[in-house]
């Protein structure tokens, strides 16, 4: 590889750097201070927070959070996919429509909504379908609804609406020539959508997606207001009380919502990852490999 | 007519404006089969526009236009024309191949998945038969190495002989060529230019927009120079360049040659 005439590889100092040095050490002194204090101090009832970390109502609590999380998210972005393309498609009605559906459930506070939602079973009792005026196919009744199906629905139907910008805008970041490739190889518009469109898009639509996703996960804990109460939030808090020791509870909850969060941004690290294929001229890692061994003379595998 | 005499391409009187702007005012020409036609011009003349009527991404507003004996865009019922349905001029465009100035790879494809995704997914053709096609005509723009590539990674030169290929892949009876080498170095511009050439060799009906006038007069049968939306002058390229008749393809061939 290296012969007689090339020459020698540097071996240069490396600049160095104190100041960084200097700054580490001064938060890791407040850090340090910050703990101290709290390890001492009698209203954070450490034995309580280590007593309830792994309660059996908290991880329920914690599952019911993170299934609240995961329905809402899927129905926000069935819809919002659903919304993105009628707003972009060529048929003013649809476009239309979706421009209200965006006005109204942006416009209002999701906490508004979530009350609202909570409220439907009292402005409407039962529901009918079938021909108006006429014979009645299918009743069924909204006394006594199932409340958390009720929380999924007002938080997907919110971030629906929040999801269709972030997809509409992933979609425009694809150029035209694509759907002209598309179209002149007799692509319909449906399929250019699906195959070359969104794929492209999801490059964009991906990392304020994850966003949403963790936002998402933190704004379960609005819906006390409907009320639902056994996600992680309201649980803790109603232990807390109980207990008459909140700051622990507070802390036990913040430490289920930080190791979720942590789980959901492995999660979208890799789906970034998948959807980033062929947007660098860098090799791939097996492509760099098959290149070197071809530089030396070794037989592509 | 029968089909064998019928030209591929028959466009009659085409226009198509944007708004007030009239950028084809009335084409006539045609295209016949196994003929390569280039069209020459100055920027803004109207030869994109009207290679991009031909395969239906522009709508014609005036006049007809005839791929194979069938009306492109419109179909006639009862002595009027109704607008065509997606469905139906997407079956159109499937046997018409293009090749774009930006070659509009999909760069989240190699070059492989590149070439079989339409004959797959349009014509659903099975995934074997696809891949061994598309290994052929990698081979034939001389890429055969090149089949797990993505376009981020090729050359421009190799991009666009990787969008003929996918062009190529539907067994196209017509090929459309927008300003083929436009977008590339100069050093590039031999290789896809050698390809289109075999392309003719082969007895594909092509129409090229080009800048080239080199390649034109060796390949094409038929030059036509366009200048404000319509055809100034057109005949055999040697004849058309040796003796232009009109002033403005005097001028234009002085700039160009």
């Amino acid at each position: 590889m290296s012969d007689e005439s090339s020459p020698a590889a540097i071996d240069a100092v490396p600049l160095r750097h104190p100041w960084r040095w200097v700054a580490a050490i001064v938060i890791l002194v407040l850090i340090g201070l910050f703990l101290w204090g709290a390890a001492t101090n009698e209203a954070y009832g450490w034995e309580t927070y280590v007593k309830y970390l792994f309660d059996r109502r908290i991880s329920e609590a914690a599952w019911n959070t993170l299934q609240l999380t995961i329905y809402s998210m899927i129905l926000a972005l069935v819809l919002g996919v659903l919304l993105a393309v009628m707003r972009l498609s060529p048929n003013p009605v649809l476009k239309a429509v979706s421009w209200t559906y965006l006005w109204i459930f942006r416009g209002t506070p999701i906490y508004v909504q979530l009350v609202l939602w909570g409220l439907v079973p009292v402005i409407y009792q039962n529901i009918q379908i079938g021909v108006p005026f006429g014979p009645r196919l299918f009743e069924f009744t909204l006394a006594d609804p199932n409340v958390f199906w009720l929380a999924v629905l007002g938080l997907g139907l919110n971030e629906a609406a929040y999801m269709a910008e972030i997809i509409r805008a992933g979609i425009n970041s694809v150029p035209e020539g694509q759907t002209e490739a598309s179209v002149a190889l007799g692509m319909s518009w449906a399929m250019t959508m699906r195959r070359t469109v969104l794929p492209q898009a999801m490059r964009v639509i991906i990392p304020p997606t994850g966003n949403e996703f963790i936002s998402m996960l933190k704004t379960t804990s609005l819906v006390t207001a409907i009320p639902y109460s056994f996600e992680l939030y309201g649980r803790s808090k109603d232990i807390g009380v109980g207990l008459f020791q909140p700051v622990p509870l507070l802390l036990v909850a913040s430490t289920w919502y930080l190791a979720i969060t942590s789980i959901l941004m492995v999660g979208q690290y890799y789906l970034e990852r998948h959807y980033a294929r062929g947007a660098s001229r860098k090799l791939t890692s097996k492509q760099l490999e098959a290149l070197a061994k071809a530089q030396m003379g070794e037989p592509h595998p | 007519m029968t089909a064998a005499t019928e030209p591929m391409v028959r466009a009659e009187s085409v226009c198509k404006n944007f708004g007030a702007l009239h950028v084809l005012k009335g084409v006539t020409l045609d295209v016949g089969r196994g003929e390569v036609l280039c069209m020459v011009g100055p920027s803004g003349s109207g030869k994109s526009t009207f290679l991009r009527c031909i395969n239906h991404l522009e709508q014609v507003n005036a006049g007809r236009l005839y791929v194979d004996g069938e009306l492109i865009g419109y179909r006639e019922r009862g002595g009027k024309l109704h607008e065509m349905a997606p469905r139906d001029a997407a079956r159109q465009r499937r046997d018409i191949g293009m090749v774009f100035q930006h070659f509009n790879l999909f760069p989240h494809r190699t070059a492989l998945d590149n070439i079989i995704e339409a004959p797959m997914r349009v014509k659903r053709v099975k995934k074997d038969a696809a891949v061994a096609r598309a290994k052929d005509l990698l081979d034939q723009v001389g890429l055969a190495a090149k089949a797990d590539a993505y376009p981020a990674q090729l050359s421009g030169g190799q991009q666009q002989r990787v969008a003929i290929a996918r062009a190529l892949a539907m067994n196209p009876k017509l090929m459309l060529f927008d300003e083929p080498t436009s977008a590339l170095d100069p050093e590039l511009v031999g290789e896809v230019l050698a390809v289109i050439k075999k392309l003719a060799g082969e007895g594909m009906t092509m129409v090229v927009v080009t800048h080239e006038m080199g390649f034109a007069r060796e390949v094409a049968d038929k030059l036509v120079f366009m200048d404000g939306g319509v055809i100034v002058e057109s005949g055999p390229p040697r004849e058309v360049m040796a003796n232009p008749k009109h002033e403005r393809t005097k001028e234009f061939l002085s700039k160009v040659m």
